[in-house]
């Protein structure tokens, strides 16, 4: 073998970030064989802004503001939600779904076998790339939304929002992980799907509409509010730097709590043959 | 030897399809609870989206001095608390899992039974039914101690509701049937699908009651089939519907599955024509 190929074959340790952009090389490949998908995933995105806006015009046709928020700056959060839910889709759904089939199926021994870290690994493995369109629809939706927003945002405003956006990245994602390590006790995971994108829902509206305890749960339980909300507050001027840090240390414990479950799970996982 | 074999019992087919539906959903209660938290995660996902439209409702409905469009909070709380339920009864065999079942090649077995696959599918999933009722009641109370429904039905809007739930399954189950055939035509039938349910998520009364929609909306949604589905089925128990009304829409769901399952008819002998099994 060529001398090239050392690192590959173990001769040294293989970088993570190198790994994950292989895997993302191939995923992209793979995805452009079926080039048509990204017409169907165009229109599914077109029917999906439409809904969404349909019920906007519907619930401000009978009202001027909700709970404070007036329809441009929904339109916003509504571009959020879906901008989070196309990355989401792209990146993380996937590899959930085969991490969910691979241990029902037994086939999680191969990534278990391979020297990465297996979390990396099962993370890493699928990229739907036309749901892209998905983020691209929530961008238009959160630009024109933002136009209709009085007050004007300041490149620290989009700072946050950015930082803020990635911080919910990482919330969903630990959040969908530790609902799917969940298959190593629970078999049957298939309907996790509907419980994520049916909570996932809660994110269209600002959080502060829902009581109390439904509050609570979509912030810290589901990270929903911290993931959506958040970044639209940061655009809309609503945020406060507290708001901010509390999300970073969420995060970073969420991550924290995310890692040790993985490797929890792992230790109930007796594979296929064994 | 022949002469011994005794003849099919011809008198006894309405019997034995009776028998059929009986076995298939005592089969389908007992594969079904097994699954409680599988059951569980569906129905608690399913749960968040009327919980959403509520809580929005009811927020408007309170800034506007207790009512949207007359429908008060208490009311919302009802509709959208029927809704959990009326939902769980519409979920059928749907159009997409058409394509799993093609790709699989479980459709080259399922051809081979006697009967149609179609009676297959009506007798799990109304077995299923029973369970999920079950599992929802515990729902339907902690929804409403949270939310207060403001729920009075008298007794025959309660007949008329139980009759309508299950009008509801079939209306549905015809249609998401005869869509589902267009997947032995294509394998991207998911935008066609989701245009589908987003029409019906609009004209159904699923995402709003339809009182809040325009005048010339509720006027279209009358002649399709999607508010048989969930509109009617809620308002019957929740709302004030006339004897009369009540009468009309049980017709109308009447009507649609006679409607549903002609299309259907049309539509499966077209698509098992072009149907060859995978490897074949």
């Amino acid at each position: 073998m060529a001398g090239g190929d050392q690192a590959v074959l173990g001769g040294g340790r293989v970088n993570t970030l190198r790994v994950g952009w292989l895997f993302f090389k191939v995923g992209v490949m793979n995805e452009l064989q079926y080039r048509v998908n990204f017409f169907v995933q165009l229109f599914q995105s077109l029917i999906q802004v439409g809904t969404g806006l349909v019920m906007l015009s519907l619930v401000y046709s009978h009202t001027t503001e909700l709970n404070g928020w007036k329809e441009s700056e929904l339109l916003s959060l509504l571009g959020v939600q879906i901008l989070l839910g196309g990355f989401i889709h792209t990146f993380i759904q996937p590899n959930m779904e085969l991490l969910m089939q691979d241990v029902q199926q037994g086939t999680l021994d191969y990534a278990l076998t391979k020297p990465e870290d297996a979390q990396i690994l099962i993370s890493v493995r699928q990229v739907r790339i036309w749901q892209v369109v998905e983020v691209i629809s929530g961008l238009v939706l959160l630009i024109v939304g933002l136009t209709g927003v009085q007050s004007s945002i300041g490149a620290v405003d989009a700072l946050a929002f950015t930082f803020a956006l990635g911080i919910g990245g990482v919330l969903v994602y630990c959040f969908w992980l530790i609902l799917t390590i969940g298959a190593f006790w629970v078999v049957r995971m298939e309907h996790v799907l509907e419980l994520f994108e049916g909570i996932y829902q809660t994110g269209r509206w600002p959080v502060g509409v829902y009581p109390g305890w439904l509050r609570y749960s979509v912030t810290f339980l589901v990270p929903v509010a911290f993931a959506v909300t958040v970044p639209a507050e940061a655009l809309t001027s609503r945020l406060h730097w507290p708001t901010l840090v509390l999300s970073v240390a969420f995060a970073a414990a969420l991550f924290a709590f995310t890692r040790w479950f993985w490797r929890f799970g792992l230790r109930h996982y007796s594979g296929a043959s064994a | 030897m022949s002469s011994r074999a005794a003849p099919l019992p011809e008198e006894g087919r309405l019997r034995s399809l009776v028998d059929f539906y009986a076995t298939q959903m005592r089969t389908s209660v007992v594969a079904q609870l097994q699954y409680r938290a599988a059951n569980y995660f569906y129905m608690l996902g399913m749960v968040a989206e009327p919980v959403i439209y509520l809580v929005v409702w009811s927020t408007i409905a309170r800034q506007h001095g207790g009512a949207v469009n007359g429908i008060t909070a208490g009311q919302f709380a009802a509709y959208y608390i029927v809704w959990t339920l009326v939902r769980n009864m519409n979920i059928v065999f749907g159009a997409p899992f058409w394509e799993w079942r093609i790709r699989e090649g479980r459709l080259a077995g399922d051809l081979l039974r006697p009967l149609n696959i179609l009676h297959y599918d009506l007798a799990y999933f109304a077995g299923w039914k029973f369970v999920v009722v079950a599992l929802w009641l515990p729902i339907a109370v902690g929804l409403s101690a949270v939310f207060h429904p403001d729920l009075h039905p008298s007794a025959l809007q309660v007949v008329v509701f139980v009759v309508a739930i299950w009008g509801a399954y079939f209306v549905r189950s015809m249609f998401q049937a005869t869509i589902g055939m267009l997947n032995f035509w294509t394998t991207r039938g998911a935008a066609v699908f989701d245009l589908y349910m987003a029409t019906e998520m609009l004209l159904s009364g699923r995402l709003v009651p339809l009182q809040l929609m325009p005048g010339w909306v509720q006027t279209f949604a009358d002649f399709l089939p999607f508010k048989w589905t969930f509109g009617f089925p809620i308002e019957s128990l929740v709302s004030n519907l006339s004897t009369r009304s009540l009468l009309l829409g049980l017709g109308a769901q009447v009507m649609w599955t006679v409607i549903g399952y002609v299309l259907f008819t049309f539509a499966w002998r077209a698509a098992i024509k072009r149907f060859s099994a995978v490897g074949a």
